[in-house]
Parts: structure tokens; sequence; C-alpha cells
């Protein structure tokens, strides 16, 4: 479903600040698999999302997502494949418009968008039984403007946003890192029951050990640029925290495990 | 008290005209979120053509729809600077600002300024019947005008296209991950602005019977000034898009009446364009610093908790 052939990107390059971010690092997905991505800061997890998403271009490399090459294609050319909601709850829906447009909006990824009306009454049926699902009461609040919801709220939307179109891959950037725990939970339930109704091929980075174990078929972990640990199946159902602290210093080399990983 | 009763109809009526050019300016400054600095220009371009084709015996509202449509061009040649070279949108107005200074001085052919009197041909509006209470007064077809382009661009900002461009405004890193280029939406909403200039350079110049090559000078100010007027003014009242448009024209009578009072109190004329620009500093720098006394007050509070 998507495959990452061998890229690399480097930022700064050529200055003494040069970075590279990710190191020949090649992955493929297969139809369904929902991985959890986990590791240190700066070990790459991010810009591998934005790598996928086309924030920029890879140095090197390739990337195929649903048979298609689209290593050159602008990131809102990609958008009609991929579904991705962010880190932070204010970047993936629009303050200023009501929650039944930033919907109209999603619903129109991959379209040309003409003069006809921005949205139609059948579609807002068809957006109070898909917010219903949320189980947040946002089905009776369609025309509430987006920049009145809290972070949670915005997050779920950006979440259902993301997957209204079905997309063939779904990226989850930390995406319930700015929350608060109890919000942080409910998206994350939310995230797991929308990718198993809708079986979708799903990235999701996080700093939590313990959801990365939770969530998810298959567990990835990074560290300078490439995976340093893969693992699926049954063997992931049986990993435990310490088990994966110990991977993760056997494969950085280094026993001061990432605190933020431990205290998440 | 009885001067400024005179005066009212033709502070009302400039007032309408210019608040078509503060409609082109809400549509980059507030929907775009872009601040655009050709109007200063197309303004002027907009006057240039309408008068120069009447004077050639053109229809006149044909000569209007020219300038819409130059006013469209310029509004595209400022877009293309930004999205396709990387030019700051500010800058990018400026430089095509600048050039049309030339170009408008071509299209007058040479001169800074150009007659085309109510007399010789058939203009739409003309200040000479303002007071009047006939057909032929130029409120009336103004305000005919306004509820139309009102009403177009409320349809335009409902449709597919029209939302897509409210919301690359809005946020771009969405609009990108709902497949929007925003580099398009940001051209054709400069279209637009432009073109509302435009027409409202050529109406201007029409109403006063003239066309001056410096007539933009400070546009962009005066357009800010009816939105952030428009908004202040009407904060309490709750309305749709359609409401928010006709409150910036609002804003542009009020700006007018506000002028031509100051002017009746004595004011030198020179000095207009300093005060315009300390009133809408004023204005621009208000929320900014209500934030600061608000983030003190909660600072305040902490410190007593």
């Amino acid at each position: 479903m998507l495959e990452l052939k061998n890229i690399s990107k480097t930022f700064n390059k050529g200055t003494v600040n040069a970075k590279t971010a990710l190191d020949n690092l090649s992955l493929t997905l297969n139809d369904g698999d929902f991985v959890t991505v986990i590791g240190g800061n700066g070990a790459g997890k991010s810009t591998m999302l934005n790598a996928i998403s086309g924030v920029f271009r890879v140095d090197e490399g390739s990337i195929i997502a649903d048979g298609v090459d689209i290593t050159f294609l602008p990131d809102y050319k990609r958008a009609s494949i991929l579904g991705r909601v962010f880190q932070d709850p204010m970047m993936g829906t629009n303050p200023n418009m009501m929650i039944e447009e930033n919907m109209a909006l999603a619903m129109r990824r991959g379209q040309r968008r003409g003069l006809k009306w921005g949205i139609t009454q059948k579609e807002r049926e068809f957006y109070h039984e898909e917010l219903k699902s949320l189980k947040l009461g946002l089905e009776d609040r369609l025309t509430t403007k987006v920049g009145l919801l809290s972070g949670g709220q915005r997050q779920a939307l950006t979440l259902l946003m993301a997957t209204l179109k079905k997309p063939k891959v779904l990226l989850l950037d930390e995406h319930t890192a700015a929350l608060d725990p109890k919000t942080a939970e409910k998206v994350l339930e939310m995230s797991d029951r929308v990718i198993k109704e809708n079986n979708l091929t799903t990235l999701m980075v996080t700093h939590n050990m313990r959801d990365a174990i939770a969530h998810g078929n298959r567990l990835i972990m990074m560290d300078a640029g490439h995976i340093v640990v893969d693992i699926s199946g049954e063997e992931k159902k049986k990993l435990t925290v310490p088990d994966l602290m110990a991977l993760f210093s056997k494969a950085s080399g280094s026993t001061e495990a990432n605190d933020k990983m431990l205290l998440s | 008290m009885g001067s400024l009763i005179n005066a009212l109809p033709g502070a009302v009526s400039q007032g309408l005209v210019w608040g078509i050019m503060a409609l082109g300016v809400y549509v980059t400054y507030r929907i775009l979120d872009v601040a655009d600095l050709t109007v200063d220009g197309s303004l002027a371009t907009g006057g240039a053509v309408c008068v120069m084709l009447i004077r050639a015996g053109v229809n006149p509202w044909v000569a209007l729809l020219a300038a819409l449509v130059v006013g469209g061009l310029a509004g595209l040649v400022t877009a293309l600077l930004h999205t396709k070279c990387g030019i700051p949108a500010i800058l990018a107005g400026i430089l095509t600002q600048l050039a049309l200074y030339s170009v408008n001085l071509r299209i007058l052919t040479g001169k800074a300024n150009q007659p085309v009197s109510v007399d010789k041909y058939p203009l739409l509006v003309s200040q000479r019947y303002v007071r009047e209470l006939s057909l032929r007064n130029p409120i009336l077809l103004i305000v005919v005008i306004i509820a139309f382009i009102i009403m177009v661009l409320y349809w335009f900002f409902g449709t597919e296209k029209g939302c897509s461009i409210r919301a690359t405004g809005a946020n771009k890193s969405m609009a990108r991950a709902n497949g929007i280029n925003p580099d398009n939406d940001i051209i054709l909403g400069l279209i637009i602005s432009n073109a509302l200039v435009a027409l409202s350079g050529a109406l201007i110049a029409q109403y006063q019977g003239s066309v001056d090559v410096n007539m933009g000078r400070g546009a962009i100010v005066i357009g800010l000034a009816a939105v952030i007027i428009g908004e202040v003014v009407f904060k309490k009242i709750r309305v749709n898009f359609a409401g928010r448009l006709t409150f910036v024209t609002l804003g542009a009578v009020i700006y007018y009446i506000v002028i031509q009072i100051t002017l009746l109190l004595g004011l030198n004329t020179n000095d207009l364009k300093l005060i315009t620009a300390v009133i809408v500093g004023l204005f621009l720098a208000l929320p900014y610093w209500k934030g600061k006394v608000g983030e003190r007050r909660s600072r305040k509070v902490v410190k007593n908790a």
C-alpha cells in the first residue's frame, strides 16, 4: 500500500548546520497495517511522515502509495490518497469556518472545486451521522465556528475529516501529544475505532511507549534517520515497556533511553 | 449644522463609491489574510481606463467593465509575483503599484489628469446631481451596484471555490492537507479584489468628472479604515457574510462623513492623509493593546493567588 524506497533527507545541506534527518530509509506497509512509530527526539519520525505527506521533497529514493509514484507530487495533490492529523490541534481545522463547512472542505479533497454550492443538504445529514459517532455532541453544533471548540474536539474533528474520504494511508503525527491525558485517551480510542471500521493503512507516531504497544499490529522504532526495530504480529502483542527500553538502548547504542519516552 | 446637512449627500455618495474599493480590500485583507498594496495603483488604473474609453466614445457600461478586467490583470501581476516568484505579498504589491504609475500615465496619454465632463459624455454617475431628488442622483445607481456586488460576493464565497479561498486565508496547512493548492486561491482572490478596486476607481472618476494619476495614493489606508470602522461600529450586531460586507461599505460612508465634519470644523485639507493614517493606526493597534492589558491583568491574578 505504501512503500518508501531508500529515502534520504538532509536539512541545511552543505552548511555547518547540515542534519541528516532520514538516512536511506526503507519501509513497506501492507494493506490494513496499523504501524506505531517510536523513537527519541530527532530520530526522524515526524520527518518521515512529512516526507510521505509531501511537506518537502526527499533528496533521494522514492515514495510509492497505492501503486503510484508520488515522490514528486506536491502535498496538496497527495491529499486525495493521504489523510493527515497534525500534532497541533489548531493546524488541521479552519477556526473561521463552521463545523459543516470544514467537513465539506475535507469531503472535496481530490475533486475539482468549482462554482457549485459549497455544501449540500444531503451532505449535512451525512455529517450529522458521522459526528454522532464521535459521541462529543458535535452533531448538534454543525453551524458552530470551529474556533470555539476545545483542542480535543478540534483534534477529533480533524481525525474525522482526515478519514471522511477513506484515505489509502492515514498519517497520525503525535496527534494526542498536545491534549490532556483523558482527552488524549478518548481521541486515541476514536482513532482505533475509525481505523478498524475502515481497515485503514495507518502510520502513527507517538512518544508514549505504552500507546505504541497497545495500538496497532506492528511497531517500528527509529533512530538517527533509520528504522532500528520492526516488530509485528504475535511478537508485538507480547511486548512490554521494559522490553522496548532494552531494545532501544541496544539499537541506539546508549543506555540513557529517552527520558521523555519514560515519563510519558 | 446647515452646512453639514448640505455636505451630507456628497459625503454619503463618496463613501459609497469608495465602499466598493473597501469591499475589494476586505477580500484580500480579511478573507485572504494578505495586505495588498496594489490597490493604490489599480484604483487609478480603473479610473484611467474608464475615462479614456468614455472619451473615445465607448459606452460607459462597457468602459466600466473594461476597468474591471484591467484591474483584475493588475491583481494577477501581483499574485504571480507573490506565488510564482516567491516575493512577499506586501513587496509584490508595492512593485505592481509602482509599475502601475507609469502604466497609468501611458493610459492617460502622458498627462497627469484627464477630464470627462458630464455635459459631453453620458456618465453613469456625477456629483453634479448629488442633491437632486431624481433618478440621475448618483447615490441610487451606486447603491444598486453595491447591492449587486455584495450579492455576487455572498454567492461566490459560498461556492466550493469560494470556500477553498476562505480556507486558504485562514489556515494554509489545513488547506493543503485537504487537497487545496493555496497559490491558485491567492491568485484568484487578488484578481477579484483588484477588479473591484478598479471598478471603484472607474466610478470615482466619473463621479468627480476627471481622473488623476494620483487619485489612488493612500487608497489602501482608506480601504482599511472602512473595513475596521465597519467592524468596530457594528461589532454588537451579529450578521451573516452579506451583512458584514454591507457594514464594510457603511464603514466607508462613516469615514467620509467624519472627514466632512472635520473639514467643516476648519481642518486643512492637506492634513487629511496624516489624520487618516493616525486614526487607522490607532484602530489597528487597539486589539494588540487590549491583549497586552489582558495579559497584565492575568499576571496580577497569578501574583495574588
